[in-house]
């Protein structure tokens, strides 16, 4: 047996500042941003902006939501502000924030290489793994306003979790397939990380290239953190707050229902695919509607109310009877914008994979029976 | 002989799943070897976070020839005059035998050709890359995935295969990916692929070579660095954590261990969150000093063999420091806010979404612990009542402080250092004050049978009302735990609750604890979806007996028989049923009550047989001229000895009852030897059916010594 290697290092060294982890000009944020942007855009991804509706998670926005579905290939990456009410701290807290960063990147179908992918992409951002210790630990993701789940790892550097690597296994209750996997960099972490600062808002946001002066987190962000503490803790209208679910709500499951007439009224037709050709126009008037049917709108609607929701969480408005009977409202639309979608896609005769069958389970040719029986 | 190699690559398994999914593994291939004739030698294992594999040395090259004997037509239709017929030929020609080689045999039936065939043994090699992949396919997962096809499902996805006998690749495929010789080492210390050499041992040397090791090994090598590390801190002591041990184990494929520090002013925060962090959330291990105390150091484990820069170190430091930072923050916030104060929050905290808040529940658990004092100090047990009142009002209020919503494993724990530090009621003796915060802290005890039950009585009853009042609801409701399925982990509470009542010997019947806990949410919104109380007495009656049967079998080690006679006498009161089943215990193995068991199943039967045909016992054994004298002996036998053992019963004396009624086995065999009890004379036979159910009745209060397996019969 090899002899066991042992590492030791003296404490307290730390205190002895030759040692530093910080290259003297560790990435800004920014270029954090710009570097994992870069490196995924090279890899086929399409590079989406942050979607401008609030969302609680990466994974909310339709990029990860709605393209997972379906059979289509797609490969997305985009930075998503991820508006958590709850969680704000009105700026006090170092680790803590009512808005971070995510930066997600979705892979569908995953390559066999995704592991090794994504650590390559940490040495984009300056980080050599020879150096550190990288772990992947079990981490099920689940989200049951999106009726989503998945399963797959945080991603532990150094005893920092700084990126959730999830395959996805459903999303609006249907089934994936194919599967996608989202990669989420949590980029306030990581850059503090880079930087080895204490506090998210002494993170370098950025550097003037000419001046050499600094941006920091806390002056890009620290107002709004604030701000958006006490509207959410103290000042949001709990009534109104209420009303604006309500309103988003109904006007969600009417357009999901007129999305859900045309839809069936297509299915009565034979409107498959195939069978659309020979249609006769009224066949195709059908299919036109079913085609402008917005469900991008109604999930804006629906990702609206799962944002009042939350802030009427923090608020504490929401008694122990309601908070379920909430969260199933919103997963009702979530669940049902998904099946739409799912439904539009196949109608679409432009959506080149729009017919293909489920795969079939292989059957084995069954074995010739012997001719002869032995005796016993 | 070959050796053979298995080893299935994967992304990395979740470290709680690798044991027992290796375990499962190398079953499977042991159990197909056996089954398709090609075992040989040992079969081992190696796995890591990225493999299972397995070595199976020197297997069999391929299955041995069978010689198998195959009846033909009979003799009468096979031969005419002397000479072969058609159906001969055919039946040579298909057996692929000469005629003149075909054999008689002789049946049943009369006289029969035969062939004798030889079954070519197939090949180690097709039979493994035939029959392996439904194999792997079966190895149990808690939780699987599926990324390729959706029937296509194991625990992550699999990356590579090696499959080899001797230095050969098995032709085998699973899940899209086909076997070869190419396997992978560390993902950071090794370059490339490997190539394995050769199925043997060699194997593991390739392995160690890209720098992985074995479980064992990886083992070893943490525990010597744990040592060497802590060994640089004079005094200092890594504790022990099994637990975290092996988890680290299976996170790690070539693992070494850093020494890191905190700021000793960390200190000052209880070390139950200090532990909890640094364990839980980092999975370091605790240093304590020369005088047991939490030292300010930690002890991870990399995944890497080194750490030359200290970058390692440091970035664990500050991970740490923000988290015990975060763990400050949220004792300091917490303490703006008194436990008496957060009473009133409960209410928004949901308990379950049919039976209410935490607020509903504290006010149950408040009732059904003053019954359950009332019950103790009836029985000469020294509670505080009011204690176990206060501690139970404010039980629950941690759920809503910012530490337990952080580190909700601190549950209870919390609460009852906050009651600790904050000075809760003035007026209260200190001695009172902490009291109530030690029956809060521990009041989630036993979280497992290895844990430990609460300290105080106080304690105790506190835990038992928590949980009797969940199960009843939850039972009311109809949420039974099935199979694998318990998402509210019902049977850890009912464990727990038997434990504590068994170790604090407290009076309760647990049917009373159950239909009280039960009658708590009289008159609560949820009643109107209840079940039936008689179905709710019958789903928690059966409940607790398999609780207490576990306990019985599993903590306390007695014999499947035994608990099976203890409980089938009573199953309500856990510490008497502790008491019987040692008497029992004791006892068993004697020759009296192996006779004892055997005539109390012919007694149980003998009744059973004579209530399915209707006939009926007298009321009463009496004493009838045509008697046998047998019967006689019998009956007087049990005239006097009935009332002593029942007034030793009734004082718990089991084991002196149990030595009296050993004594019965004279007159039972007698009897049994010369009696006759289904006879035609219709009073006869009913004033002995009247013996033998006074008898079984006596014999029964203990345990039900019918259920005991007697020697000879399984």
């Amino acid at each position: 047996m090899a002899a066991p290697s042992v590492t030791i290092i003296d404490y307290p060294s730390d205190a002895n500042p030759t040692v530093h982890p910080a290259k003297p000009n560790p990435l800004t944020f920014q270029e954090l941003i710009l570097r994992l942007q870069t490196f995924w855009a090279e890899r086929g991804c399409v590079l989406q902006q942050p979607y401008d509706v609030e969302v609680g998670a990466g994974t909310m926005a339709p990029e990860t939501f709605l393209r997972v579905l379906g059979p289509k290939a797609y490969k997305v990456a985009y930075v998503q502000p991820s508006r958590r009410p709850a969680d704000g701290r009105y700026g006090e807290n170092p680790n803590r924030l009512f808005k971070h960063m995510q930066l997600q990147v979705i892979l569908k179908p995953p390559p066999e290489n995704v592991q090794e992918l994504y650590l390559e992409s940490l040495g984009a951002i300056g980080i050599d793994l020879r150096q550190h210790d990288i772990k992947f630990e079990e981490d099920n993701w689940e989200a049951p306003t999106l009726s989503a789940w998945g399963v797959g790892w945080q991603v532990m550097l150094d005893g920092l979790e700084i990126t959730q690597f999830t395959y996805f296994q459903q999303c609006g209750g249907v089934d994936l397939f194919p599967i996608s996997v989202e990669l989420t960099y949590g980029l306030e972490r990581i850059g503090a990380f880079l930087q080895d600062v204490d506090s998210i808002y002494d993170i370098v946001w950025a550097r003037d290239p000419e001046t050499g002066s600094l941006v920091k987190y806390g002056d890009v962000r620290l107002a709004d953190e604030l701000q958006f503490s006490v509207y959410n803790f103290e000042a949001a209208d709990v009534e109104k707050s209420w009303e604006h679910f309500r309103l988003y709500e109904a006007e969600c499951q009417k357009l999901l229902e007129e999305i859900r007439v045309n839809l069936d009224s297509l299915k009565a037709g034979g409107g498959t695919v195939s069978v659309s050709v020979a249609m006769a126009d009224g066949g195709q008037a059908a299919m036109a509607r079913v085609l402008r049917g917005p469900i991008l709108a109604a999930y804006d609607l629906c990702l609206k109310c799962s944002h009042l929701f939350n802030i009427l969480d923090a608020r504490g408005a929401i008694s122990v009877t309601e908070r379920v009977g909430v969260i199933a409202r919103v997963r009702a639309l979530a669940v049902g914008i998904a099946k739409a979608w799912v439904d539009q896609q196949k109608a679409d005769p432009a959506s080149e994979n729009s017919d293909e069958p489920a795969p079939a389970r292989e059957k084995k040719p069954k074995a010739t029976k012997e001719i002869l029986s032995p005796v016993g | 002989m070959p050796d053979f190699l298995l080893e299935i690559g994967c992304e990395e398994i979740p470290a709680r799943m690798i044991d027992a999914a290796s375990r499962d593994l190398r079953e499977r291939v042991g159990a197909l070897l056996s089954r398709e004739r090609l075992a040989g030698g040992e079969v081992t294992y190696f796995d890591t976070p990225r493999r299972l594999a397995v070595i199976a040395a020197g297997i069999a090259a391929a299955q041995a020839d069978v010689i198998e004997q195959v009846n033909g037509p009979s003799v009468s239709v096979a031969y005419k005059d002397g000479q072969p017929t058609p159906a001969a030929h055919a039946f040579a020609k298909k057996a692929g035998v000469d005629v003149a080689q075909l054999e008689r045999v002789t049946t049943p039936k009369g006289e029969y050709l035969a062939a004798k065939i030889t079954k070519k043994g197939r090949s180690a090699a097709e039979i493994l890359a035939e029959l392996l992949p439904k194999e792997l396919a079966s190895i149990y997962w808690p939780k699987n995935m599926y990324w390729r096809k959706p029937n296509e499902r194991f625990v992550r996805p699999v990356r590579w295969l090696v499959a080899m006998l001797d230095g050969e690749t098995i032709p085998l495929e699973f899940e899209g990916i086909r076997a070869g010789k190419s396997s992978r080492g560390h993902r950071i210390l090794s370059d490339g692929p490997v190539t394995i050499a050769h199925a043997s041992s060699v194997y593991v040397d390739c392995l160690r070579a890209a720098k992985v090791l074995g479980r064992s090994e990886r083992e070893l090598q943490i525990r010597k660095a744990l040592d060497a590390t802590t060994r640089t801190i004079p005094g200092a002591r890594w504790r022990e954590d099994k637990a975290l041990l092996d988890t680290v184990v299976n996170l790690t494929e070539f693992p070494s261990v850093i020494l890191g520090g905190f700021d000793p002013q960390f200190l000052a925060l209880p070390e139950e969150v200090l532990v909890t962090v640094m364990r839980d959330h980092q999975k370091y291990f605790a240093v304590e000093d020369a005088n047991g105390k939490l030292a300010p150091h930690f002890l991870a484990v990399l995944n890497t063999d080194r750490d030359p820069q200290g970058l390692i170190r440091h970035g664990n430091e500050r991970v740490l420091r923000a988290r015990f930072n975060d763990a400050r923050f949220f004792w300091q916030t917490d303490q703006k806010k008194s436990l008496l104060e957060r009473s009133d929050s409960l209410k928004h905290v949901t308990f379950q979404k049919d039976l209410g808040s935490y607020f509903d529940k504290t006010l149950r658990v408040q009732r059904l612990c003053s019954w359950l004092s009332e019950i103790l100090k009836q029985s000469g047990f020294a509670v505080r009542p009011g204690v176990i009142h206060k501690a139970a009002c404010l039980a629950k209020t941690d759920l809503t402080t910012e530490l337990v919503k952080e580190f909700t494993e601190l549950q209870g724990i919390v609460g009852g250092l906050y009651a600790r530090a904050q000075q809760l009621d003035e007026s209260l003796p200190e001695a009172t004050r902490f009291a109530i915060a030690d029956a809060i802290y521990d009041h989630y005890k036993p979280e497992s049978t290895d844990d430990d039950v609460p300290r105080s009585m106080e304690g105790a009853v506190l835990s038992v009302g928590d949980k009797a009042d969940t199960i009843a609801g939850m039972f009311a409701l109809g949420l039974v735990p099935s199979g694998s399925k318990d998402p509210f982990a019902l049977r850890r509470q009912a464990n727990a609750i038997v434990k504590v009542i068994a170790e604090k010997k407290l009076p309760l019947r647990l049917s009373d604890l159950m239909r009280d806990a039960r009658a708590g949410y009289q008159r609560s919104e949820a009643e109107v979806k209840f079940v039936a109380s008689e179905k709710y007495s019958e789903s928690v009656a059966t409940f607790f007996r398999e609780r207490l049967e576990f306990y019985l079998r599993d903590v306390h080690g007695y014999a499947y028989d035994v608990v099976k006679a203890v409980l089938g006498a009573d199953a309500e009161d856990v510490v008497d049923a502790v008491q019987r089943a040692e008497a029992v215990k004791q006892v068993l193995h004697l020759p009296e009550f192996q006779a004892i068991g055997a005539a109390c199943k012919r007694m149980r039967n003998i009744l059973k047989q004579a209530e399915e045909k209707g006939i009926t016992a007298a009321a009463k054994f009496e004493d009838l001229p045509e008697s046998a004298q047998e019967e006689k002996n019998l009956a007087a036998y049990v005239e006097v000895n009935g009332p002593k053992v029942e007034t030793l019963r009734a004082k718990r004396e089991y084991g002196d009852a149990l030595r009296l009624l050993s004594t019965a086995r004279g007159p039972v065999d007698a009897f049994f030897d010369k009696v006759m009890i289904m006879v035609e004379d219709a009073k006869l036979r009913a004033n002995r059916l009247a013996l033998l159910r006074t008898l079984l009745k006596e014999f029964s209060t203990i345990a039900d010594f019918s259920e005991i397996v007697t020697e000879g019969k399984p």
